[in-house]
């Protein structure tokens, strides 16, 4: 199949960006074919994994599931945006301190789906943890210090001031 | 294979009506079911290309005269946060809840996921049991025309609807549903999250003095579309429920289903579950007080 290209602009990380794209193609491969940004991860490619999961507009999405044209206009933040002027987020540190990493193919996704988690409401049970990471598979750790992890960058962020959307 | 030729991302319905009137497109939404379709090629390529998500015009949920109102464009997302909807029309809510995973219901949208017309689509059964209509819009006569038909018979097979090339899906519309209503969803999947339904239940009807005035039921992934439930509405209907006459009405279901047997699961098994989730949701329905 032949298709034409757009250009489209958005903010990325922060940052403006202008590139032109096939219109069928999809944000996940944009990001890493395209834009290089290879920390977005390639799992399954049919919205089953979450490690290629993305903030888009503050909103947690797959970007194997999204065109990339349908990026025009918005503002997108991956795992390579995460970091705050004083180095790790909370959500990273919380990965960190809590062991919540083994192989780390998955972890890009369930620390941007974590921070939208965060986002959203610094108020979550554990439970509401579990159902928010349904869409993220891991074969390494079995989620509980996924879950811990979580859990203590909502403990730690209760106290301090919002820091990313 | 036809090349695509014309991208567009229309902002208003005149716009997106105008261009679908000029020739064969391919619509996305969220793009959860076109994008892996178009990937793997299970979906002939038109030449234009339309986004379709930028029309805030065709995003939420309202009411007004006693008719809820839920935009085509309205996400998974904000019908499950959507306190209004918890209050009038739980049961749609409920089917919100066990849709995929959180990214997935973030981007999908009501109108991707009726017009993708799965005989398995989560948020066609509750629709169903609540008699619910579509309204198609579509340029006419130098404007939007708009045309509405129930949703029951907007279905004509898998992943085939009666809309036309030229229509968009506006809204779902349903009336509010009257005091006393009570409504239920179960899907059966092998796990919790991220699963296609292998069979699904829908029920609503207004309930008093534990008995049924008015019932609708829907099934899904149990025929080549999502279907109504008449036999099993009639036999629930001014019936005082009771262990024996929910299992004689789950009967009814079990008989009035004909599934197929797929990589999923068998016909025999679907059957059997119709039959048991049947059974549980009336066992639970008939403990709830009115
Ligand atoms: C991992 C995964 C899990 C899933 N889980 C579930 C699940 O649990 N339950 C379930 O029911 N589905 C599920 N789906 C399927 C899909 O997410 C839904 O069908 C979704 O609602 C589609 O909405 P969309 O906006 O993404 O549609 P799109 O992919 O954008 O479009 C789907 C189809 O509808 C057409 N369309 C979209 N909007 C309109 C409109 N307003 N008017 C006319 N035509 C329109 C498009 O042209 C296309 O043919 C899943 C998909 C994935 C990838
Ligand atoms: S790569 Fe997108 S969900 Fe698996
Ligand atoms: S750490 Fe290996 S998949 Fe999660």
């Amino acid at each position: 199949m032949k298709c034409i290209k757009q250009e489209i602009s958005f903010t990325l990380n922060g940052g403006a960006v202008c590139v032109d794209v096939p219109v069928t193609t999809d944000t996940l491969t944009m990001l890493r074919d395209r834009l290089k940004l290879t920390g977005t991860k390639y799992g399954c490619g049919e919205g089953e994994c979450g490690a290629c999961t993305i903030l888009v507009d503050g909103v947690a999405v797959n970007a194997c599931l999204m065109f990339a044209v349908d990026c025009h206009g918005r503002e997108l933040t991956t795992i390579e945006g995460v970091q705050t002027e004083d180095g790790l987020s909370t959500m990273q540190r919380a990965f960190v301190s809590c062991g919540a990493t083994q192989c780390g193919f998955c972890t890009p996704g369930l620390i941007m789906q974590g921070t939208s988690l965060l986002n959203r409401s610094p108020d979550i049970s554990v439970e509401q943890i579990k159902r928010g990471i349904e869409g993220n598979l891991c074969r390494c750790t079995g989620y509980h210090k996924v879950i811990d992890a979580i859990a203590t960058a909502l403990d730690s962020n209760r106290s301090a001031p919002k820091e990313h959307s | 294979m036809a090349n695509v030729e014309r991208y567009e991302a229309p902002e208003s319905l005149p716009e997106l009506t105008q261009i679908l009137a000029e020739g064969p497109a391919t619509m996305f939404a969220g793009g959860t079911d076109v994008v892996p379709q178009m990937r793997v090629g299970a979906r002939p390529v038109r030449p234009t290309l339309i986004n379709i998500n930028r029309l805030a015009d065709l995003r939420g949920i309202s009411e007004s005269n006693g008719v809820v109102r839920i935009g085509g464009l309205t996400s998974v997302a904000d019908i499950l946060d959507c306190a209004f909807l918890k209050q009038v029309a739980s049961v749609v809510v409920q089917a919100a809840d066990c849709f995929a995973s959180g990214q997935v219901r973030n981007a999908a949208t009501l109108g991707g996921n009726i017009c993708n017309a799965s005989p398995a689509g989560d948020m066609i059964i509750p629709l169903l049991v609540l008699d619910a209509e579509v309204e198609l819009a579509s340029w006419r006569n130098a404007c939007v025309a708009r045309r509405r038909m129930p949703l029951c018979d907007f279905f004509t097979g898998p992943g085939k609807t009666c809309i036309e090339d030229a229509e968009v899906l506006a809204a779902v519309q349903f009336p509010v549903p009257k005091p006393h209503t009570v409504g239920r969803f179960r899907k059966f999947g092998t796990r919790p999250a991220l699963d296609i339904a292998v069979v699904s239940v829908g029920l609503a009807g207004v309930k008093e003095n534990g008995c049924f005035k008015d019932a609708r039921v829907a099934f899904g992934a149990v025929a080549p579309t999502p279907i109504r439930g008449r036999n099993t509405e009639a036999a629930l209907v001014h019936v005082e429920l009771d262990g024996d006459r929910i299992s004689d009405i789950a009967q009814v279901a079990e008989q009035e289903v004909s599934p197929i047997s797929d990589v999923r699961a068998s016909a025999w098994y679907r059957t059997h579950l119709i039959r048991e989730l049947m059974e549980r949701m009336l066992h639970e329905v008939h403990q709830t007080r009115d």
